[in-house]
C-alpha cells in the first residue's frame, strides 16, 4: 500500500493535493454554503454580461439570438470613428467631467477645511447636518427642483431680477449655452458637503500640539493650514484623485437625463445617454455595446494611469 | 480637535470672522432652494405663475397636493417605492452578510479565486446592454423582482462587513464551536447580532438607494403598475418639459399648474428621507470610515 502511494505521488503530483483540497471543502461545506450563493451571483449578473460584451464585435438585432448573429470583427468600432453624434457626446462628457473635477474636487476640500476651523458646538455641527442633506436628495427631484429655480418665474430669475442684474427673465434650462455650467454647479450643490466626510475625519487625527508649536513659531492661519492641515490630507486627497479621474466618462447619466431636453441636447448629451438613446431607444445593441465598452476600457486605463502617476508622485507608495 | 481654535490675536480673529461668514453664505446657498421648493409647493398656480415669492407663498394653497392625491397612481407607486426599499434593502444586507461571514474566514478553501472574482466586478462590468439582455433572457422584466434581485449582492459591501466580523472576538466563536455550534449557527446567533452597527449602516445605505433609483424602472420596467415614485416624478417632469416647449412665449398657465404638481410630488417624496435623516446621519459617518479608510 505504502509504495503504490509513492507511486502515485511521484505521477500525478497534483492528485492528494486535489483530493485535501475536496476533503477540506467537504468539511467546511457550511462555509462553501454561505459564499456559493454570492459566487453563482456574481458568475450570472457580472460575467455573463461581461461574456456579453462580445455583441459588440458582431450584428446584433432583435431578429438574431446571441448565438446566430453574425460576426462582423471590428466594424462597429470603425463606425464610433465617424460617428458625428458620438463625438459631440464624448466633448460634452469630458468637458462636464473635467469642469467637475476641477472644480468639484477641490471644493470639498475647502469646505472641509472650513469647517474644521471652526470651534466645536452647536454651529458647526448645524452646518456638517446641513451640507450633507443635499446628497440624499435623488437626482430626480433635485431635476425637479433644477427646473423650478431655473425657470422664468423662478428663484434665480426673481433674485437676479430684484438685485438689478437682468431685466429680462430667462430659462436657462432652454439655454445650451449654459449647460456644461448647470450641470457642474449642480452637481457640486448636490455633493461639496457629502465630500468633506472623509476630509474631516481625517483631520480630526492630527495632533493638536503641531498647531501648537507653529503657533508658538508665530506661523499664521493659512500658513497653519498649509503646512500642516494639508499635508495631513495627502493620502485621501491622493485616493480621491484616482478615483475621480478614471470616474471621467462614466456616470452623469441620471442627471443628464432629468435635466436634457430637445433644446440644450446637443451641449448635454453625455457618453452614458448616448448609449442608451443608441440601445435601449433605437435597438441597435451592437451598436451601443461597443460605445459601452470603448468607455469602459478608457475608464481603466484612466484608473491605472492616475495610480500610476500618483504612486511616483508618492515616492512609490500605492494608495489603492 | 476640541479647542484648537481659542481666542487669539487680531489675525485670528479676522480669520475667524471671514470663515464664518462664507459659511454662513454657504449655508444659505444649500437651505433656501430647498425652502424655496417647500414653499412654492404650497402656493397657488396664480402665484407660480406670478413669482414674486422667496420665503414664503403669497397665497397658501394646497391644491397642488390635492391634484396629487387625486391621481390614485400615487398610492400604487408610493407602496411600490416602500415594498423596494424594505425588501431590497433588507434581502441585500442579510445575503452580503452571510457572503461576508464565510469570506471573512481566513482559511475558506478557494479563497484566493472568489477574492479574484469579487475584485474583477468592482472595477469592470458587461455594461447597459448585455446586462438588458441578461435581465431580459432572465425573465425579470417588467417583474417587481428586477428591483431586489440583481440589487441583492455588492462585493463592495461585503468587504465593508467582513471587516466588521473580523473584530468579532474570536473566544465566542470557539467555545460555541466547543458546544457544537455549526458555522451557519455561529453566523445567526453570533455575528448578525454583534453587527447590529454595520448592517444597519449597509441597509441605510442601500435603503436610500433604493428609494432613489430610478435607473432600474427606466431600463427594465414599462408596466406602470410597478413605477415608484421616482419614475412618476420623472414622468411629470417629461411632461412638462414637453409643455413648456410647446408653450414657448405662450401661456405660462398649463406650465405652472403641473410645475405645482411637480413640486408636491417633489415634497412627498423627500419626506420619508429627510424624516430619518437623523438617523441616517448618526450612521453614515461611522460607515463611510469602514469602507474607504484602512488603518
Amino acid at each position: 500500500m505504502g509504495k503504490n502511494n509513492v507511486e502515485i505521488k511521484e505521477k500525478r503530483p497534483l492528485g492528494p493535493r486535489f483530493k485535501r483540497f475536496f476533503k477540506d471543502f467537504k468539511n467546511q461545506w457550511e462555509l462553501q454554503s454561505m459564499i456559493i450563493p454570492g459566487l453563482i451571483f456574481m458568475i450570472i449578473f457580472s460575467y455573463i454580461p461581461m461574456y456579453g460584451l462580445l455583441i459588440a464585435f458582431k450584428q446584433y438585432t432583435a431578429l438574431d439570438t446571441f448565438s446566430t448573429a453574425p460576426w462582423v470583427g471590428l466594424k462597429n468600432f470603425q463606425i464610433i470613428m465617424t460617428d458625428k453624434f458620438f463625438w459631440e457626446a464624448m466633448v460634452n462628457t469630458v468637458a462636464i467631467s473635467l469642469m467637475k473635477l476641477a472644480i468639484g474636487f477641490i471644493a470639498p476640500i475647502i469646505l472641509a477645511i472650513m469647517i474644521y476651523e471652526l470651534h466645536d458646538g452647536p454651529i458647526k455641527r448645524f452646518m456638517q447636518t446641513i451640507s450633507y442633506l443635499p446628497h440624499f436628495l435623488s437626482w430626480i427631484v433635485l431635476g425637479g427642483m433644477l427646473i423650478t429655480w431655473f425657470s422664468t418665474t423662478g428663484l434665480l430669475n426673481q433674485t437676479l431680477m430684484a438685485v438689478g442684474l437682468m431685466d429680462n427673465p430667462q430659462n436657462y434650462l432652454l439655454d445650451a449655452g449654459k449647460y456644461w455650467w448647470i450641470a457642474t454647479l449642480s452637481d457640486i450643490w448636490k455633493e461639496v458637503g457629502w465630500g468633506t466626510i472623509l476630509y474631516l475625519a481625517v483631520m480630526s487625527k492630527i495632533d493638536p500640539t503641531y498647531y501648537e508649536a507653529a503657533k508658538i513659531d508665530g506661523a499664521s492661519r493659512l500658513k497653519q493650514i498649509w503646512h500642516i492641515t494639508i499635508p495631513s490630507m495627502k493620502y485621501i486627497i491622493n485616493l480621491n484623485l484616482i478615483l475621480a479621474v478614471s470616474g471621467i466618462f462614466g456616470s452623469n447619466f441620471d442627471q443628464t437625463l432629468v435635466l436634457m431636453n430637445t433644446q440644450n441636447q446637443e451641449k448635454a448629451e453625455v457618453l452614458s445617454t448616448y448609449v442608451y438613446r443608441i440601445g435601449m431607444t433605437q435597438g441597435d445593441f451592437s451598436y451601443a455595446t461597443a460605445v459601452g465598452l470603448g468607455m469602459s476600457i478608457v475608464s481603466l486605463i484612466l484608473l491605472v494611469g492616475a495610480h500610476k502617476v500618483t504612486k511616483r508622485l508618492n515616492e512609490g507608495q500605492s494608495v489603492l | 480637535m476640541a479647542g484648537k481654535v481659542v481666542k487669539g490675536d487680531l489675525d485670528s480673529r479676522i480669520f475667524n470672522f471671514i470663515n464664518m461668514s462664507l459659511l454662513l453664505i454657504f449655508t444659505f446657498i444649500i437651505i433656501i432652494p430647498i425652502w424655496n421648493v417647500l414653499v412654492s409647493s404650497f402656493s397657488s398656480g396664480r402665484s407660480l405663475a406670478e413669482g414674486g415669492f422667496v420665503f414664503w407663498p403669497q397665497e397658501f394653497s394646497m391644491e397642488n397636493y390635492r391634484a396629487v392625491f387625486r391621481d390614485e397612481t400615487i398610492w400604487q407607486a408610493f407602496f411600490i417605492s416602500v415594498a423596494k426599499t424594505v425588501i431590497g434593502a433588507g434581502t441585500h444586507v442579510l445575503f452580503c452578510a452571510m457572503v461576508a461571514y464565510a469570506y471573512s474566514k481566513q482559511n475558506l478553501r478557494g479563497r484566493k479565486l472568489y477574492s479574484a472574482l469579487g475584485i474583477i466586478t468592482l472595477f469592470f462590468s458587461g455594461g447597459m446592454i448585455p446586462t438588458y439582455l441578461l435581465i431580459k433572457s432572465l425573465g425579470l422584466l417588467n417583474s417587481f423582482w428586477v428591483y431586489i434581485i440583481p440589487a441583492l449582492f455588492s462585493f463592495f459591501d461585503v468587504i465593508i462587513l467582513m471587516n466588521f466580523f473580523r473584530n468579532v472576538p474570536k473566544s465566542l466563536e470557539d467555545s460555541a464551536k466547543i458546544d457544537g455550534a455549526g458555522d451557519w449557527r455561529i453566523f445567526w446567533s453570533i455575528y448578525l447580532p454583534l453587527s447590529k452597527p454595520a448592517l444597519a449602516t449597509i441597509a441605510l445605505f442601500n435603503g436610500v438607494g433604493q428609494w432613489n433609483d430610478f435607473i432600474t424602472t427606466k431600463l427594465y420596467v414599462t408596466d406602470q403598475a410597478l413605477y415608484p415614485l421616482q419614475m412618476k416624478i420623472y414622468e411629470i417632469i417629461v411632461q412638462s418639459q414637453t409643455n413648456t416647449m410647446q408653450n414657448i412665449g405662450g401661456s405660462v398657465v398649463i406650465e405652472t399648474t403641473a410645475r405645482g404638481v411637480q413640486l408636491a410630488t417633489i415634497v412627498i417624496t423627500t419626506l420619508p428621507i429627510i424624516l430619518i435623516y437623523p438617523l441616517l446621519q448618526r450612521h453614515f459617518i461611522s460607515g463611510m470610515m469602514l469602507g474607504a479608510v484602512k488603518e
